[in-house]
């Protein structure tokens, strides 16, 4: 016998298992993971373990998870695009996994892009 | 009760909250046409030839189920109803065996006669029909389902009326069929025989098997002493058969008809009935002696009940009475006494009883039914039986004079004739009892509280100081009801009576076939059973033991009630039957 | 855990039957060969409705559709999709954006015009977890009737949405379950008729087997509403899946106290039980299907009494459908003015089509009320087959009627459907294009009706089984004008006396057709000839001369020899020996027979 409390703890915990199921909405965050054989070899799994592993630990329900192929830019790999609701997408360049909690605690949460991290930043650094 | 105000063809009526427009229709002066429904056995719409218009209802209603409401406003004679009804009974034809011309049931068909009333073209639809074997399986009944008009009236008395419940529509659709389950011949299931499916049948789907011609054979073969012997309830039901209003007694009549037959005797299974009233009187009184015995103690007279018991509470077989029925004593004695007496050969006998019953056409196969050797009955007739017989042999019964039963062993006491209502072998049985135990006569010899028509009837009746509790039940549903309280261990009574037919034997399976437009509107067991009473009010010899012919029994050759000989010769053994057999 | 990648397979009976099991058994044994099953979650799910191109695969977060999926695409679809995020474009729907993208899920054309409320968790989640209804707010409508409402408040509620019963007749709901709460007795029931029979009918199979929980649910609300701790689903044991997927939803609901003695834990108590039917049609009805749940012979009873008055064993029982139990916890939960605002006038909100015949998507469809015939079957069916023109459309199986073409603009709702002599019955759609003939369909479904008629009242027995007689006459070219006649009273008298809505109904594909399209009934009488060679008695095949160049290849595909001639010689066709099968006519390269 579960009580009302366990029966909503279980919906709320299965809401966010379920998130990316469906189509991403109007006020969701999407993120986007480069999953060509590039990105992979670049360590694009991983990194896109370290997303889905921060989103869950925050308990995130709005936030869409997706992938995406080459955008041929190969050797900035991880490539991580963080798109929030109404704003331009932002696009992450070799997005390690503790570049994951950094970006997701500054950008996704609190709505500061984290520049140094950024392609426009890579590409103005070369 | 509440009363519903409606209108029935613009005539306004009051009923009682509850009631069927049908009844209603009928207190405001109309009559509907009905086939499938019968009261208190059968309303399940069916067969739709009951259809009225009800004003703001979807479509046709069937007033044979629909209850009356507030403000009805009902119509039963529109052109759409009486084209419907039409319709109707052209499609039942359209799939019914018209040999008509040579049917049991002809002019006594109820779909003959809403044939004529609608004035039906019985061509107006052809088609496909299913061809049925017979049902012929067993020794009483026929069933031919190419007749069969599918109103189920014998499904809902078997299963309602009788909780037997052997048979049902099998298939669906057009294929649609009354059968037992698995299609098994009847004779394979627990049928009780009581034949009350035959009684309730419309039209000629059901009927007795016939042995008239085993009669006719038997009186004109001259090495054969042909004696018929007469239920009590057949002089109150054969009448109809000739005209008669129902429960009229035409016992002198049926006596000069039997004669002219060209039997050599006619005697009164009365005096069966009598005898069955020594020995089961005496029986009880013995086993409210022993306090071993099994009691209540349950009357054995109703074959129908016998086998029911045989088959659904074999483990109660010991609180029957072993006393042989009236049919079963009436041919022992006449196989040992009177061929004894008169120097007969009991193998050159042929005793002939005639019931109101099927079930006795099964008695008498029974094992232990034969105390000379040879069975004790040979042929049973149905009142139904004995009628056509009359009526084949050219015989005007209404124009007979009244005769009296053949002597030396013709007479009965008014006491067994009501044995032919429910309620009968109870009373007979406690004139005798009483009287026996009190030594002395009786001031009132009526036991009202046991008469009448209830399914169960109860009494207390205190002899020299012992309580004596009684029940009387009649129909198998009833007397489920009181067996299922022996089983528990509750059961207080101390002697019961159970007749398998609704009623009693004035309303047996083999009595005449009275149409549903009569039987939803007269009470037959009512009227039947009356002419019984009638004749006991009005009778001399009202008591079993006072029967001089009773006497000469016990002092020529049984010695005394319950001795050796007499259980020999008037006791039965039963035995557990299994439900569903080859 | 949470997966990136969600993917789904359908676990409907269609894409069952075209093996979705070992498609999912396949993607699991993959997706553990490459290391992804700890973040990618593979889910059975319910019908998602196209059935026309299963076996369906659908891939979150992308909504990526993918069409006709073999075992064998399964390695193509993780390696590529799944590891590199590439769409498999070869099985994806053929439908593209403007910008030459591939459309999502939702945006094609068959799920565009569908309003997905009953539906609405079909193909979205596993039907055999409890956890994944509870995370589309499950049971939450049960937890806000009995603690936020009153058993009349929810019945008003009902009422108000005007929500009518989807199996059949259309009576309201609400008023059903007013009836049902007003009964007074010490025992109530509700029960679930999921005995859906109308051939090519399956809304409620595939709503059970996409979310069982819902019709659940709904009869643990209706149980505080009208008073009741007992209900009986009567499913059909024809359908295996459903059955299974109630059973271990019930199991589960029981585990968690959902179901059983003081429902979670609110006082009030309602448990469930399974009773399979054997496949007999009449025991959709709802009298019958009591019976039979009684375990007593399917056969329809006369009402009054209603079951709502004397229904299970002499009780008071509500008996709804399961569509009719899928829309009730979002009324709950989003109230009766939101479930009112679609559809139309009088009736209200969605309703759940079975899409069949000579039409494109055949599959489940869920559209508002008030949708035309049109939109279904252009826009949501894709059309008719190989060019072929629309002729009619029959909804309501074997108690509906069939729709011609002139009316194809209707708006369906209850009350525009019994108007054109059609009703909308448990929600079957069949399109007939010009190549059905209308007697014969009209033959196909009183057949069935004959065939299915429990036996019990003389209308139904022998009046339809004489009306299909008469019809059998017509198709042979053996009927009389004064048949068409008979027909049509015989129609109405059967309409008018038959006990049930089974028999009441059963006249309404021959009325309907006779007429539409009484043409066609004379043709087959006057002219013995079947418009659309269907009534093979009628339709006799001919080699045009002009046009045979004598290839020899019917002949050759003849089965019975009817056909002789030489090498390049027009060939000729036995009347006598052709058993008009057609063969023949598929085999001709020019197109020189006809019939």
């Amino acid at each position: 016998m579960k009580s009302l409390e366990e029966l909503q703890a279980i919906r709320d915990k299965m809401k966010a298992q379920l998130s990316n199921r469906g189509m991403a909405e109007g006020d969701d965050v999407k993120i986007v993971v480069g999953m060509a054989t590039c990105g992979i070899a670049a360590g694009a799994r991983a990194t896109l373990k370290a997303i889905t592993d921060e989103v869950e630990a925050r308990g995130m329900t709005n936030v869409k998870i997706a992938q995406t192929g080459c955008i041929g830019i190969c050797k900035y790999e991880p490539i991580v695009d963080v798109i929030m609701p109404g704003q331009e997408k932002v696009t992450y360049v070799h997005v390690s996994p503790e570049r994951v909690k950094t970006i997701i605690a500054n950008h996704v949460i609190n709505g500061n892009v984290v520049e140094e991290y950024t392609y426009s930043h890579a590409v103005a650094k070369a | 009760m509440k009363q519903i105000n409606l209108k029935i063809n613009n005539v306004p009526v009051t009923v009682d909250e509850g009631t069927r427009i049908l009844d209603a229709a009928k207190k405001a002066g109309f009559n509907i046409p009905t086939l499938c429904y019968m009261k208190d056995v059968c309303n399940d719409g069916s067969c739709r030839v009951c259809v009225v218009e009800v004003k703001g209802a979807r479509s046709l209603v069937a007033s044979c189920s629909a209850v009356v409401t507030e403000g009805m406003e009902v119509f039963t004679n529109t052109p759409k109803v009486l084209a419907s009804r039409k319709t109707t009974i052209e499609l039942i034809m359209s799939n019914h065996k018209k040999n008509c011309l040579s049917c049991v049931r002809s002019n006594n068909c109820e779909l003959q006669t809403l044939s004529q009333e609608y004035d039906c073209d019985c061509t107006a639809f052809e088609g496909q029909t299913i061809e049925y074997p017979l049902d012929e399986s067993n020794p009483y009944l026929i069933r031919d389902n190419n007749k069969c008009i599918l109103c189920r009236r014998c499904v809902a008395v078997c299963n309602k009326v009788q909780s037997v419940g052997v048979i049902g529509p099998n298939k669906r659709g057009f294929a649609t069929h009354i059968g037992c389950a698995f299609e098994k011949p009847l004779s394979a299931t627990s049928c009780v025989a009581c034949g009350q499916c035959i009684a309730v049948c419309p039209v000629g789907a059901l009927y007795e098997r016939d042995d008239t011609a085993k009669v006719m054979d038997a009186i004109h073969d001259p090495d054969k002493f042909v004696i018929i012997g007469t239920a009590p309830s057949v002089r109150v039901g054969i009448g109809e058969e000739f005209g008669y209003p129902i429960g009229t007694n035409t016992e002198g009549k049926m006596v000069a008809a039997i004669k002219r037959l060209g039997c050599d005797k006619v005697f009164d299974v009365d005096m069966a009935a009598d005898m069955t009233i020594m020995e089961e009187g005496t029986e009880f009184l013995a086993r409210l002696q022993d306090k071993t015995a099994a009691l209540p103690m349950i009357t054995s007279c109703s074959p129908g009940w016998i086998r029911y018991i045989e088959f659904y509470y074999p483990e109660l077989l010991q609180h029957l009475s072993t006393c042989k029925s009236p049919q079963g004593m009436f041919g022992s004695i006449m196989k040992t006494y009177y061929a004894e007496k008169f120097g007969i050969d009991p193998k050159n006998m042929v005793v002939v009883s005639v019931m109101p019953c099927t079930a006795k056409k099964t008695e008498i196969l029974r094992e232990d039914m034969s105390a000379a050797g040879v069975p004790d009955v040979d042929v049973v007739l149905t009142t139904r039986e004995l009628a056509r017989l009359i009526k084949a042999q050219g015989i005007d019964f209404a124009a007979l004079p009244d005769e009296k039963f053949d002597n030396p062993i013709g007479e009965g006491s008014s006491a067994g004739l009501l044995f032919g209502a429910s309620g009968g072998v109870m009373e007979a049985a406690l004139r005798t009892v009483a009287e026996t135990v009190l030594g002395k006569p009786l001031d009132k010899i009526d036991f009202k509280a046991v008469r009448g028509t209830k399914g169960i009837k109860t009494a207390v009746v205190e002899l020299n100081g012992q309580k004596l509790n009684i029940a009387v039940a009649s129909s198998l549903s009833n007397a489920k009801t009181l067996l299922e309280e022996i089983k528990a261990g509750k059961s207080k009574y101390h002697f019961i009576e159970i007749m398998t037919c609704p009623g009693g034997c004035v309303n047996g399976g083999g009595q005449p076939i009275v149409p549903s437009r009569v039987r939803n509107n007269v009470d037959i067991q009512t009227l039947r059973a009356k002419a019984i009473y009638d004749t006991d009010k009005k009778a001399k010899l009202r008591k079993s033991h006072e029967n001089p012919i009773v006497k000469t029994l016990y002092a020529d050759y049984f010695g005394k009630p319950n001795s050796h000989k007499a259980h020999d010769a008037l006791h039965t053994s039963y035995k557990k039957k299994e439900k569903y057999g080859k | 855990m949470l997966e990136r990648a969600h993917i789904l397979v359908c676990g409907g009976t269609g894409c069952t039957s075209g093996n979705s099991h070992k498609i999912a058994e396949e993607f699991e044994r993959k997706l553990k060969e490459k290391g992804l099953d700890k973040e990618v979650k593979l889910i059975m799910t319910g019908c998602f409705g196209l059935c026309a191109r299963g076996p369906i695969v659908v891939v979150y977060p992308e909504g990526a559709f993918y069409q006709h999926v073999k075992v064998e695409d399964v390695a193509e679809i993780v390696d590529e999709h799944i590891m590199k995020g590439r769409l498999v474009d070869r099985l994806l729907n053929a439908e593209k954006e403007e910008d030459g993208s591939y459309k999502a899920i939702n945006d094609t054309d068959f799920y565009k015009s569908q309003k997905r409320v009953v539906l609405r968790n079909c193909g979205i989640i596993n039907p055999e977890n409890i956890d994944e209804y509870l995370a589309y707010d499950g049971y939450l409508a049960y937890q806000k009737a009995v603690t936020e409402m009153t058993p009349q408040g929810v019945i008003d509620t009902i009422k108000k949405s005007g929500l009518r019963g989807r199996g059949g007749g259309g009576f309201s709901t609400g008023m059903k379950w007013q009836f049902a709460h007003d009964s007074v007795s010490d025992k109530k029931y509700v029960v679930c008729n999921a005995d859906e029979g109308d051939p090519g009918a399956f809304m409620d199979r595939s709503l059970l087997e996409g979310d069982p929980h819902a019709v659940i649910e709904a009869m643990m609300i209706a149980g505080y509403a009208i008073g009741a701790d007992q209900g009986y689903i009567y499913v059909r044991a024809e359908y295996p899946i459903a059955v299974k997927r109630l059973e271990i939803a019930i199991d589960q609901a029981r585990e968690y106290g959902i179901l059983g003695k003081n429902a979670m834990g609110l006082g009030h108590g309602f448990d469930i039980e399974l009773r399979l039917g054997a496949g007999a049609f009449v025991c959709g009805e709802e009298t019958a299907l009591l019976q039979s749940t009684e375990g007593k012979r399917g056969e329809p009873r006369q009402r009054p009494p209603f079951p709502a008055v004397k229904g299970l064993f002499g009780k008071p029982t509500l008996i709804n459908n399961v569509e009719t139990y899928g829309n009730i916890t979002q009324i709950i939960l989003n109230g009766a003015e939101w479930f009112a605002s679609m559809g139309t006038e009088k009736s209200k909100g969605t309703k759940v089509f079975a899409l069949g015949g000579k039409i494109n998507n055949t599959g489940l469809v869920e559209i508002p009320m008030g949708t035309t015939l049109r939109t279904i079957i252009e826009d949501i069916g894709g059309g008719i087959p190989h060019g072929k023109k629309f002729k009619a459309a029959q909804t309501g199986g074997p108690s509906g009627g069939c729709i011609p073409a002139s009316l194809i603009d209707t708006p369906i709702d209850y009350d525009n459907l019994i108007a054109i002599g059609s009703m909308m019955g448990s929600g079957g759609l069949i399109v007939m294009d010009e190549d059905n003939c209308m007697v014969d369909i009209a033959k196909f479904f009183l057949e069935f009706t004959v065939d299915e008629s429990c036996g019990k009242c003389t209308p139904c027995r022998i009046g339809n089984k004489r009306l299909y007689e008469m019809l059998d006459k017509v198709t042979k070219g053996e009927g009389t004008m004064e048949d068409l006649d008979k027909m049509e009273q015989l129609c109405h008298y059967i309409k008018e006396n038959s006990l049930c809505g089974l028999g009441q109904t059963a006249p309404n594909p021959v009325l309907s057709t006779l007429r539409y399209f009484r043409d066609e009934y004379v043709a087959h009488v006057k002219d013995k000839r079947c418009p659309a060679g269907v009534c093979k008695a009628l339709v006799s095949f001919k080699v045009d001369a002009e046009k045979c160049i004598g290839c020899g290849l019917c002949k050759r595909g003849c089965p019975v020899n009817a056909i002789t001639g030489e090498i390049k010689k027009p060939h000729y066709i036995d009347p006598a020996k052709c058993i008009k099968c057609g063969a023949c006519i598929d085999h001709c390269p020019k197109k020189a027979i006809s019939k």
